[in-house]
């Protein structure tokens, strides 16, 4: 992210790097032709760890899969692997690791409510001892689930030979069914007995054999009842022992050691529950800070909140809104301005938002309009009548910000994505389908950038070009969206999910 | 595979069951492992079974927090004292797993330990044993790491100390939040085991670093390290190197790091002295009380006795009291609260005079507060001021606002004053008590809520204690059994439990001749529920009365009640009558 003067000095000597040449590294779940889609296989969550070695899924049944990666680690590899990753561009590339199921469908008998067992969010937390721990969410219920590798054990040699008891003609009376000692022999556990000094020699201890591992899936906490609305997201903190939950109208913020306890720190809803005009549609903790967090709001605004403030952080420390142009409002106006997702830069500096129509890059230390702002669904417009008859324009697509901010990336229907890139003068604007063969349609005429605005120079539209055949308005099909995708924290790849399938790009 | 005798069969199923597939027969196995030390011998202990637990380090964290915790008590099977280090590697890999309850309880047993070896078993063994775990590759061990340090340094060598004090001025500078947090909670500690040479440079230069902490998380745990410093500083070096440090945290961004401060200042001010406590920290308490963030103001208003107590009268009528006054209207009903339960203790620090001047407004709006909380916390400390300004003067300002508490619309908010009559009658004495609140008494026995009721009972009994049974005869006994010709069964059972409550209290003689009648009566009632509390009951009084009189009257009684229709009667009655035959039989 060139945002700092520093960095835009740099910039300004090499220009923008280079556009990405995007191609396509792996497939999970690929689709074979007239197969049917399960609705419970549908991937609803996608999210690299910190290191970007693991990679983990969610879906509307409620599993979490866990990836990882298998380009770095093994460093003993032939030859010949070598060679070939020589002259080839190296890049990551993942296995299937495990999977585990974390939520269930329940029923709220209080509410007569069901509840989906749908993933929302998954969250990576930090890894110790060579365990992966995970926050995973639906709904209403946040679990912390930490993956292992354990030994399996065989025992091969115990004090008592449980095959010799059973064929033997006189077994012990004193045991009974469950190995526990019946109270007639409790008298020698009792701390009056008393052993020779030097032990007894005939006892020993169980010797475990085999060394084999499994990996097991361990629920460790589960952080209920907090919620009365859906949860849509959650997200840590870099204290590395709290992180939020923040549902349509409250953010809560929890100690990942307490599972009974949490603290209301934002509260949108109104005394009255008419009055409501605004609901809470994602937040995320800064990367850094561990004090501020920033939310967004179905009104296409930010806030950015700071919680050294005050206890309860009802009032915004910053508010990042885009000014209404004048005369476009219509019935759309606010439906297509709710923002469905926002995720900071790694630095902290920026913050990324997706709203129906457009991706935007706010810099923080800017409240009066985002930095700039890239059209992924212009072409749409004419069509919002339609989108509303179907309820796509309710769709929400994510974003992300690669490891370097220099690129942007969100999501589109047709199973397509877009990325753009950031640095100033890049006019880098690449539409790729989520297949096999992602430059299929991308269009070779790059994206100028449109008409900047009023005074707001430093503002760049770009995108606004649509892909060809779309241009068109009849190729689109609505109900393949991409919603759910993740870049590398360090790599450019990005992962994304194409109703079951999870494809995986490079560049 | 060998076969074991039979009478070792329990032991040998016991070690067998370490290994189990059933997590609580491991569990069971686990906590009796000093009983399996002991079936195999020190030696075999040291060479065969600490070696094994050691390997045991992928169980679940249940089995792994019961080992960590018999470990720490295993020395005596290891062969005593000298043996001790033998039990630190199980330790180390427990002090390094990721549960963090298993991490805390394999610290505190290595401390445990490390505290009874001997100095050069120390030297050889644990000094190198903290050293890993501050060097180890996953911040679970370096968090564990910080814990030991107070125990490793003492025994070390100059050179070695010097290493140590390093070791921990990295783990306050870790990457990980969490290390850092961990070698601020146990920088006192550590502190106190410190040269005073090393003190002031070392140990003040790693205070220093966790109090810019960029994480407000550690910053708070860095506050709460002031108390523990200030005790071992001299006091000029407290004035020089804290006293900036609390009053910049006491106007520190972050309201958690206010609120830390607000609940430690008081003790730092025995640590800096008169002077800089009247120049410096009275006025950054005074701050603290007015802080715009509630939660802050919480606290502070929790230790406004504390801090009162250690300043001279004067100094808390003039800056402290003006706040006080303001938190007694403040908008939240918790700060109020706060205040409320620590405000009576101001009364002895102020005296009597500046008592009912200042402090008695205060409680008296207090008291009549919306919130009940904040009226329970005032009746609660009414001894307080009693001693201060006399019963005349509580009781004619005190008790309009108790009585209407005992008429309170929520249950809990009666139910809490009921608690305070007892204590509230032995200070009031019992003149004062039947006039305005004898009445109020009886009165309970007839509220809605089962829990009041309850409480009635017992307070009547407590009462009956303070004022002796002579009292209680003229002024509860009559009233209460009127009440048993209630129309509605439950107030008669309330009725019967008071009476079971007081014949005790009462003596052998009046229960004779008072209460045991009525119970009689009560036993020829139409509701089955009565009449098994009566056996009950009577069964209660068994050993209260005389003997004739239990042949007399309650056994035929009872023989009634066994012949009843009901089976729950007959039960009771039968399990009453029963107990009558132990008596005889024991007598």
């Amino acid at each position: 992210m060139n945002g700092g003067d520093d960095a835009s000095s740099s910039a300004a000597t090499s220009g923008p790097p280079p556009s990405l040449e995007w191609r396509f590294s792996q497939v999970f779940g690929e689709r074979t032709a007239g197969e049917e889609v399960q609705e419970v296989d549908i991937i609803s969550a996608i999210e690299f760890d910190k290191s970007g070695d693991h990679l983990a899924t969610g879906d509307r049944g409620g599993r979490v899969v866990l990836f990882e990666r298998t380009d770095t680690k093994e460093h003993g590899g032939s030859r010949r692997d070598l060679e070939e990753t020589d002259y080839a561009v190296r890049h990551p590339e993942f296995r299937y690791k495990t999977e585990f199921q974390s939520h269930e469908p329940e029923f709220d008998y209080l509410k007569s409510l069901e509840i989906e067992e749908k993933i929302n969010k998954i969250r990576w937390c930090q890894p110790a001892n060579g365990a992966l721990f995970l926050l995973c969410t639906n709904d209403k219920t946040i679990k912390y689930w930490k993956v292992q590798e354990k030994k399996i054990k065989r025992i091969s040699e115990m004090n008592i030979d449980p095959s010799k008891m059973e064929s033997s003609s006189n077994p012990p009376p004193q045991l009974v069914a469950n190995g526990l000692p019946a109270d007639k022999a409790h008298g020698y556990l009792t701390k009056d007995f008393s052993f020779p000094p030097g032990g007894i020699p005939s006892l020993r201890l169980p010797v475990v054999t085999s060394q084999d591992t499994n990996l097991v899936a361990r629920c460790r906490r589960v952080y209920a009842h907090a919620h009365d609305y859906h949860i849509n997201s959650i997200s840590n903190s870099s204290d590395g022992e709290t992180f939020i939950s923040a549902d349509d109208l409250r953010v809560n913020l929890w100690n990942l050691e307490i599972s009974n306890q949490s603290f209301n720190i934002v509260d949108v809803k109104p005394t009255n529950m008419e009055d409501l005009t605004e609901v809470i549609t994602s937040a995320e903790f800064h990367p850094i800070h561990c004090n501020m967090l920033a939310y967004s709001s179905s009104k296409g605004s930010i806030r950015l909140i700071d919680m050294r403030q005050s206890a309860l952080c009802d009032s915004h420390t910053k508010l990042f809104e885009e000014p209404e142009a004048p005369g476009s409002r219509s019935f759309f106006t606010e439906i297509i301005a709710s923002i469905s997702d926002i995720k900071f830069s790694k630095d902290g500096r920026y913050i990324l938002s997706r709203d129906y129509m457009t991706l935007k890059l706010w810099d923080i230390n800017m409240d009066s309009g985002p930095v700039a702002s890239y059209q992924v669904h212009e072409h749409l417009r004419p069509r919002l009548c339609d989108l509303y008859e179907n309820d796509s324009i309710f769709d929400k697509f994510e974003c992300c910000l690669s490891g370097d901010g220099l690129r942007v990336a969100t999501g589109s229907y047709s199973n397509l994505f877009r990325v753009f890139g950031t640095s100033p003068g890049s006019t880098e604007a690449a539409t790729l389908e989520a297949s096999k063969n992602p430059m299929r349609r991308q269009i070779q005429t790059p994206a100028r950038p449109s008409r900047s605005i009023g005074s707001m120079t430093r503002v760049v539209r770009r995108g606004s070009e649509s892909p060809g055949a779309e241009a068109n308005g009849n190729a689109y099909d609505f109900t393949t969206k991409l919603l759910h995708m993740a870049w590398h924290p360090t790599e450019n790849s990005i992962a994304c999910a194409a109703a079951n399938s999870l494809y995986m790009y490079y560049a | 595979m060998s076969m074991v005798d039979e009478p070792l069969y329990p032991i040998a199923v016991l070690i067998d069951e370490l290994k189990n597939d059933d997590i609580q027969l491991r569990l069971n196995s686990i906590r009796r492992l000093s009983i399996i030390a002991r079936a195999l011998g020190e030696e075999r202990t040291r060479k065969e079974l600490i070696p094994f637990l050691s390997e045991n380090n992928d169980d679940d964290d249940e089995v792994l927090l019961a080992m960590a915790e018999e470990l720490g008590v295993f020395i005596p099977y290891v062969g005593g004292v000298e043996h001790a280090h033998v039990l630190l590697p199980p330790l180390e890999t427990l002090s390094s797993v990721e549960e963090t309850c298993v991490r805390e309880k394999a610290v505190d047993s290595l401390c445990r330990i490390g505290s009874q070896m001997r100095e050069n078993d120390l030297v050889d063994h644990f000094i190198p044993l903290a050293k890993r775990l501050s060097a180890g590759e996953w911040f679970t061990a370096r968090v564990s790491a910080c814990g030991i340090f107070h125990i490793a340094y003492p025994s070390a060598s100059d050179m070695v100390k010097t290493e140590l004090r390093s070791i921990y001025s990295q783990l306050c500078q870790d990457d990980m939040p969490m290390v850092r947090r961990a070698a601020a909670t146990n920088l006192g500690k550590f502190a106190a085991t410190i040269e005073s040479a090393h003190l002031k440079t070392d140990i003040m230069s790693m205070f220093e670093d966790l109090t810019q902490d960029d994480q407000d998380s550690v910053r708070l745990l860095a506050v709460e390290g002031c108390a523990a410093l200030g005790k071992l500083l001299e006091p000029q070096d407290c004035v020089t190197h804290l006293l900036p440090v609390i009053v910049n945290f006491s106007q520190d961004k972050s309201w958690r790091v206010r609120y830390m401060v607000a609940n430690q200042l008081y003790e730092l001010c025995e640590a800096v002295g008169p002077e800089p406590t009247r120049t410096d920290l009275v006025p950054a308490y005074v701050r603290l009380l007015r802080d715009n963030e509630a939660e802050v103001r919480i606290a502070a208003a929790g230790k406004v006795t504390k801090f009162c107590r250690i300043l001279n009268p004067e100094l808390a009528i003039q800056h402290i009291l003006p706040c006080v006054k303001e938190l007694s209207s403040d908008s939240s009903q918790h700060v109020r609260s706060a205040l409320a339960s620590v405000i009576m203790g101001m009364a002895p620090v102020l005296g009597k005079d500046a008592t009912i001047e200042h402090l008695l407004p205060i409680f008296l709006s207090l008291l009549k507060d919306e919130f009940p909380d904040v009226r329970l916390n005032i009746i609660s400390k009414l001894d307080q001021v009693n001693q201060v300004i006399g019963i005349d003067l509580l009781s004619q300002s005190l008790l309009p606002a108790i009585v209407e508490l005992a008429e309170d619309r929520h249950w809990r908010v009666r139910l809490a004053i009921i608690e305070y009559i007892p204590l509230l009658a032995s200070q009031l004495g019992v003149g004062f008590f039947d006039d305005k609140l004898g009445a109020l008494c009886m009165q309970w026995l007839q509220d809605k809520v089962h829990s009041i009721r309850e409480a009635a009972a017992n307070n009547l009994k407590r009462l009956a204690e303070e004022f002796g049974p002579e009292w209680a005869m003229q002024h509860i006994v009559p009233q209460v059994l009127e009440m048993i010709n209630n129309p509605h069964y439950l107030y008669r059972m309330t009725i019967l439990l008071a009476v079971s409550l007081l014949a005790p209290v009462m003596g052998s003689e009046i229960t004779c001749s008072k209460l045991l009648p009525v119970v009689i009566t009560a036993s020829k009632d139409r509701v089955p529920n009565i009449k098994f509390n009566v056996a009950k009951m009577m069964q209660s009084l068994i050993p209260i009365v005389d003997q004739s009189v239990v042949e007399k009257m309650i056994r035929p009684c009872l023989v009634e009640l066994s012949e009843d229709p009901d089976v729950d009667v007959r039960f009771f009655a039968n399990q009453a009558l029963q107990s009558i035959d132990n008596v005889m039989m024991s007598s």
